[in-house]
């Protein structure tokens, strides 16, 4: 899964973005190196700095070019491209968090009905169609793939809150799914979807063009706070998180949902450090130890 | 009784905006703000405001307000008559209002979007450092969406000087044909020098998708680089894997009917970004209504700080004026 590793590209993105981009195909390394540079730009925190965004083989830096130079910055950037370089030594701090999903729940199954004719296989849900073009004999056994190997969190955004995750499974393994062929106008709020290799999870309600497979109990995002996971801030996400998906029951489901409605809901999360060189020589390995701390 | 506005009619999408909610894009939450930051900043100083406050933000159709409290407002941006108890009032001016009056508009009849910035600012509460609604996250603002009939908006009150008034060159003009400046870049190697011809040579028309999400236009297709694609991005050619938007980048899904992303832009995705709009002019983009003819004009790095330092400049000289 290792590839060697080539210049990223810069370019402006008018006069307050910068945008690089470290390889033009996806793989957890070029995320990797994303989330090592930006860290440690965070850390530094120049002044002039607005926002720092890191995305799945690329990131952007907004700044305040009346503040900090634009060259200076890009040239800061290419510094920090070379001291991360492959990011095979590089490790960070990152959480396991573990995500209930109710595969083919009804809400998703409603809407995904009414939108059949923008979808490839009108006759089949998105479920079975993910299924069968990657090659697996039944849904369930699709389900078990899709829950069986932790996710990495590689991009926050779209709208407030998404994750993008990325299968933590050599290339050969990776579900890939087209989006619809045209976005959907609906899409239910925790919805667990999928789209190209990125699974994702909606925040919120709205338009979106992405497979969906189930819902979660779990709020990933609570503009009001008022939920244990978001007293610090609203967003339960944050780029470089691991996920377990694990499959539930409606009943399991419902009862999460009576935990969410009386305010003692919590997604159990814990600490933990990730380094690539291991991972990458072991994934299966690496993977049962990482998600050890949820057994 | 505190003073607070009644909406009596919300007009078609009125929302709470100020200077903006900068610093957490990364979680995939927009800056937000008035679309058109230069109008906004007018009205806010024309009443006495630090010009990021907390204003309305008025899309197309005015709506109709009661003030329960006297105060002092401007309106300026988009051409909009502003009517008090059915009695026109000047735009790009400071006036009073009194306890039960009612401010109404007229039509449009130019630009898109009209700034009320009324003496005290909004008194709504502050979210992440900003008043600004951010709707599509139900975040910010009055309740995190537009302005609906009945509701009561806060004010923080008191009344500012009357009569203040912007000099005719330090309003922003509106026009049908208007020319954005952009810095080229980002996924512009995706287009051929013919898709790349095509759109800085195209005159291109507003669609009515136009929000503070993004503005779509309609006018010519880009010619795009045959590739394979690269594994993650997907199979049209106009696909990434997806990347960060900047604010003001222009994408072009399918290569035709780029999109322009403003204030309230979703924060990535998978689409080939061509350009980006310069900071500044976003607030012409701003000021553009439907079938607004629209040229995208290539400036450097340096010519888009030379833009930005002659609106800092403007920003200046209003500051002044209104001192």
């Amino acid at each position: 899964m290792s590839t060697a590793v080539q210049d990223a590209r810069y370019s402006w993105g008018g006069d307050e973005f910068v945008f690089v981009e470290l390889a033009e195909e996806m793989s957890l390394q070029a995320n990797f190196r994303a989330m090592a540079i930006t860290s440690r730009l965070r850390d530094e925190r120049p002044d002039g700095i607005v926002d720092i965004c890191p995305a799945n083989a690329s990131y952007q830096v907004h700044y305040d070019p009346d503040v900090l130079d634009p060259r200076e910055l890009l040239a800061h950037l290419q510094d920090l491209e070379r001291a991360v370089g492959d990011a095979l030594d590089v490790s960070l701090p990152s959480r396991v968090l573990d995500i209930p999903v109710l595969y083919r729940d009804p809400w998703t199954t409603e809407t995904l009905m009414r939108f059949r004719d923008r979808h490839q296989d009108p006759d089949a849900t998105d479920i079975e169609y993910a299924a069968r073009i990657n090659g697996y004999t039944d849904v369930d056994e699709f389900i078990a793939a899709h829950s069986g190997s932790p996710w990495f969190t590689s991009m926050v955004g779209f709208v407030a809150g998404l994750p993008f995750t990325f299968q933590m499974v050599p290339r050969d393994r990776q579900i890939v799914v087209p989006k619809y062929l045209r976005p959907r106008t609906d899409t239910p709020k925790q919805t667990v979807g999928y789209g190209g290799c990125f699974s994702c999870i909606y925040s919120v309600r709205g338009a979106g063009g992405y497979q969906m497979f189930g819902i979660t109990p779990a709020p990933i995002y609570d503009p009001t706070q008022s939920l244990p996971d978001f007293t610090d801030f609203l967003v339960l996400f944050r780029p470089g998180d691991i996920v377990k998906f694990t499959p539930i029951d409606r009943d399991q489901y419902d009862d999460a949902v009576a935990q969410v409605e009386a305010g003692t809901f919590r997604v159990t999360a814990h600490d933990v450090d990730f380094a690539l060189e291991p991972f990458l020589a072991d994934p299966d390995s690496y993977n049962a130890r990482l998600l050890e701390v949820l057994a | 009784m505190t003073a607070s506005i009644e909406v009596r009619k919300p007009g078609l999408s009125t929302t709470v905006q100020d200077g903006g909610r900068p610093g957490y894009y990364h979680l995939g939450i927009p800056p937000s703000g008035g679309l058109d930051q230069y109008s906004l900043a007018a009205a806010n100083l024309l009443v006495g405001n630090d010009a990021g406050a907390a204003a309305l933000e008025i899309v197309y159709m005015g709506p109709e307000l009661l003030f329960t409290a006297p105060a002092t407002v401007a309106v300026t941006g988009a051409t909009m008559q502003p009517r008090v108890n059915g009695e026109d009032r000047p735009l790009w001016e400071s006036f009073d209002v009194a306890e039960g009056d009612v401010l109404g508009f007229g039509y449009l009849t130019a630009g898109a979007r009209a700034y009320l910035a009324v003496s005290g600012g909004v008194d709504v509460p502050d979210v992440l450092g900003s008043r600004s609604t951010y709707g599509l996250g139900g975040l910010g603002g009055f309740s995190g969406r537009p302005l609906a009939e009945g509701d009561v908006l806060p004010l923080r009150g008191g009344t500012g000087r009357t009569g203040l008034v912007v000099p005719g060159d330090l309003r922003r003009p509106m026009s049908k044909d208007v020319e954005v400046r952009v810095v080229m870049g980002l996924y512009d190697h995706r287009l051929t020098d013919q898709g790349r011809a095509t759109f800085l040579d195209t005159t291109w028309t507003l669609t009515p998708v136009a929000d503070r999400i993004g503005f779509r236009y309609t006018g010519a297709e880009l010619e795009t680089v045959d590739r394979e694609p690269p594994f993650g991005a997907g199979q049209d050619p106009s696909n990434i894997v997806d990347a960060p938007y900047p604010i003001g980048s222009i994408q072009v899904p399918g290569g035709v009917e780029p999109i322009v992303l403003h204030r309230d832009a979703v924060s990535g995705g998978g689409y080939m970004m061509v350009a980006t709009v310069v900071s500044c002019d976003l607030d012409v983009v701003a000021q553009s209504a439907p079938r607004t003819r629209t040229r995208f004009v290539e400036v450097d790095l340096d010519g888009a700080l030379a833009a930005r330092a002659e609106q800092r400049d403007r920003a200046r000289r209003l500051r002044e004026a209104l001192g």
